[in-house]
């Protein structure tokens, strides 16, 4: 026990001579943090449109008037002919073109239908296929509209029927802000990070420099050499954790809903795979370069890809879906969302923190056994 | 300024990277990797939505509308439940995304022309899928109700009319493929990863073990040093640009619309962007964990958050949307998708290719300047 406080002490004492890398994992979090709620966002908010309006007639401008007045149109140009149209999508400045053919008054007046042109800069297919959405309610409730009114005129009730109106009703996150989603998932990523890149980096360090062969001399065990190196990942882990979460309710006001200390809990099962994987990282790297590089692609891009932090797993492909079983963070993310948006607890999560518990010793004890094989 | 110095410099790196299989192999296969990551596992698009009905009604009608939505693969029917308190557990368990509650008069209130009101419990912990799953349903809703109106206006012998007919175009990417969309942002990424990253690593290294004093007292001069260091990490990247561009296309058939020859030199000056940023790194730091951090900080976050590589810049409050101007990838993946998307040519990106010149400049400059008051402290 002796023995692991010391190093334990050591490598702190490591920790505050390079007091640059100190603050990059206290700072970097809570930046990192802000980025996220305020940046990341999948919403469209204002599409950018062009308007090629060949009519030009009082009807016509009520059209238009009736995409700009729903709020999510900003007419910034209006084109005089389909090359200024090609010319600004091409540039990619706007995301839609509407254009109104030159008999579109005449044809609505004559009770024919007028047809209308819609065109999408598809480049990015999320932001496009939500502005059809968008432009697909403008255009229903303008022809609503116009059936309303000759129902009107002619005195009779024009629909037999009434109309069926959802009532939508968002639950957990009602304003539908993609940060209330991405937040939490960043206390996971964090602890990743913390644990898993800068632990195997930690160990690699000592293999680079030769001083891991003056340790083994000496009379450490290798179990309190291990422990020793990864006790105080677990602590900065832990600090990077409850940074994260008063910044979360203080700036974003998310509250954690469930109970913290299981919180803490599950995140200490979690951090007993991560650690695992850093270590075998650290046994399978001969320099920091390699161990950085491993532990980024190898290991960590794929936890966040295939955890559902970011993209729903739900969405994916079946056999990526089998894949995304082995990684850990996914069970971790499905954990802290429900403890901290949901305010659920043990009696729904049972499930997922036991495999959590299970999985966490088999990679810690195969990685241990790997890097106990390794000193010797 | 020697040649031949650069040239052996150069040499060197070119062992150093060699003799290290396993960092060879990982340049090579991750970019790959990675693709294949983003092609498969990252869709926005959103499928076969768990669907629950808490049917009070139970009648022809709206099993039939319910029959209608789960027809299409956007909804599968997980089940019907028949008790109101069960509505919470199904949501907190995840069992469905969202529930329908069709009221008991739903019918007898639609055919006497009121408006009916269905109530939609939706799974909002993930905002984008929720507003999604939003939008599919009002517009199921929409056009179900809209086939019982036509229903019974034929049978009264009368013909439903549409002022309107949308006649909706998706220029540059019909099939609206989310790969098309981030295999740009993706060649960004990884381009930055291997020429920031690496170089700032490599140079940090010789610092790390002192063998940088025995290359200060050597006649090779710094601006030496670095041109020999950079040249083997920016042949790298390059091949590794055009390894994605090829499996892209042998993949998910991603072509490229617009020149080779602009694409080469866009991407060249946007690697001589990158690789000043891993040179303000190495002259910041002094160990490699430390400029590890540092880079990974300031490089791999901005150009994947900030970049409108996933996220769109439009969507972002203004002090954020001037903040992703420090992110050189913003303006690098502008230009690819202008190039590799749209197939236009340079008239329509001039501007962000000289943008990235002079963030170049700046940053060259400023690492310049670091490096000499590191220095006269020394």
């Amino acid at each position: 026990m002796r023995t692991i406080l010391h190093i334990i002490k050591k490598e702190f004492l490591q920790f505050k001579r390079d007091p640059k890398m100190f603050g990059i994992i206290l700072i970097a979090p809570v930046i990192q943090l802000i980025f996220l709620g305020y940046a990341v966002t999948l919403d469209v908010n204002t599409v950018h449109t062009l308007v090629y309006d060949q009519d030009n007639t009082k009807e016509s401008r009520n059209f238009i008037e009736s995409f700009t007045s729903s709020g999510f149109f900003k007419v910034d140009y209006y084109a005089g002919n389909y090359d200024q149209l090609k010319q600004k999508l091409d540039k990619g400045n706007i995301i839609f073109a509407l254009v109104i053919p030159r008999d579109f008054s005449e044809k609505i007046a004559r009770r024919e239908t007028s047809p209308v042109q819609a065109i999408f800069n598809g480049s990015d297919g999320n932001t496009a296929s939500i502005s059809a959405g968008y432009v697909a309610t403008v255009v229903q409730g303008y022809s609503q509209n116009i059936l309303m009114s000759y129902m009107d005129k002619s005195g009779r009730k024009l629909l037999p029927t009434g109309r069926i109106e959802p009532e939508m009703r968002i639950w957990y996150n009602p304003e539908l802000l993609t940060r209330h989603f991405m937040i939490p998932g960043i206390v996971g990523l964090l602890l990743s990070i913390i644990t898993l890149i800068l632990t195997s980096l930690a160990i690699v360090k000592e293999k680079e420099i030769g001083t891991l062969e003056q340790l083994i001399v000496t009379p450490i065990k290798s179990y309190q050499l291990i422990m020793g190196k990864l006790i105080p990942f677990v602590i900065l882990g832990f600090i990077a954790v409850i940074i994260v979460l008063t910044a979360m309710s203080f700036i974003f006001s998310i509250p954690v809903r469930g109970s913290i200390l299981f919180l803490f809990f599950c995140s200490f099962l979690y951090i007993m795979s991560t650690l695992g994987l850093g270590l075998f990282v650290s046994t399978i790297s001969k320099t920091q370069q390699q161990a950085m590089m491993i532990a980024i692609f190898g290991v960590m891009m794929p936890m966040v890809f295939l955890s559902g932090f970011a993209f729903p797993i739900e969405n994916m492909p079946k056999i990526i879906q089998y894949i995304s079983y082995l990684i850990p963070l996914r069970y971790f993310m499905t954990i802290i969302r429900g403890i901290i948006l949901k305010g659920i607890g043990f009696a729904e999560l049972w499930r997922e923190t036991s495999i959590l518990l299970f999985m966490g010793i088999v990679i810690l004890y195969l990685s241990s056994l790997r890097f106990h094989r390794r000193l010797e | 300024m020697n040649l031949n110095r650069i040239r052996a410099v150069a040499k060197k790196e070119f062992k150093h990277l060699f003799r290290d299989y396993r960092m060879l192999a990982i340049l090579f296969l991750f970019p790959v990797f990675l693709l294949l990551m983003f092609g498969y596992a990252v869709n926005f698009d959103v499928h076969h939505i768990k669907l629950v009905v808490y049917d009070q009604e139970y009648s022809e009608v709206t099993r039939t509308m319910v029959k209608d939505f789960t027809n299409s693969e956007y909804f599968d029917l997980i089940g019907y439940v028949n008790d109101a308190h069960k509505l919470k557990g199904i949501l907190d368990d995840k069992i469905a995304q969202c529930i329908v509650v069709i009221p008991s008069d739903f019918s007898r209130k639609f055919y006497s022309k009121r408006t009916v009101k269905v109530q939609v419990l939706i799974d909002g912990v993930d905002g984008n899928t929720a507003s999604i799953i939003q939008n599919y349903l009002t517009v199921a809703f929409q056009s179900y109700g809209q086939n019982l109106t036509v229903e019974v206006l034929e049978k009264n012998g009368m013909k439903n009319y549409q002022p309107i007919d949308l006649e909706a175009r998706f220029w540059y990417n019909p099939d609206l493929q989310t790969t098309r969309f981030l295999i740009p942002g993706l060649i960004a990424m990884i381009l930055l990863i291997t020429a920031a990253i690496s170089v700032s690593l490599s140079l940090v290294r010789e610092k790390e073990r002192g063998t940088m004093e025995q290359i200060n007292v050597s006649p090779v001069s710094s601006f030496e040093l670095i041109a020999g260091k950079i040249l083997p990490y920016l042949l790298l990247a390059l091949i590794d640009a055009a390894l994605i561009l090829l499996v892209g296309y042998l993949l998910f058939g991603v072509e490229i619309k617009g020149s080779m020859i602009l694409l080469f030199i866009t991407t060249l000056i946007f690697l001589t962007a990158s690789t000043s940023i891993g040179i303000l790194v190495s002259v910041i730091a002094d160990s490699q964990q430390v400029a590890f951090s540092m880079a990974t900080f300031i490089t791999l976050l901005p150009s994947f958050i900030l970049s409108g590589f996933v996220f769109p810049i439009e969507s972002m409050p203004w002090p954020v949307q001037i903040l992703t101007n420090i992110t050189p990838a913003k303006f690098f993946i502008e230009i690819m998708r202008a190039i590799i998307i749209r197939g236009v040519g340079v008239s329509s990106f001039w501007d962000q290719a000289l943008y990235l010149i002079l963030f170049t400049t700046v940053i060259i400059l400023l690492a310049n300047i670091i490096y000499k008051s590191k220095e006269s402290r020394a």
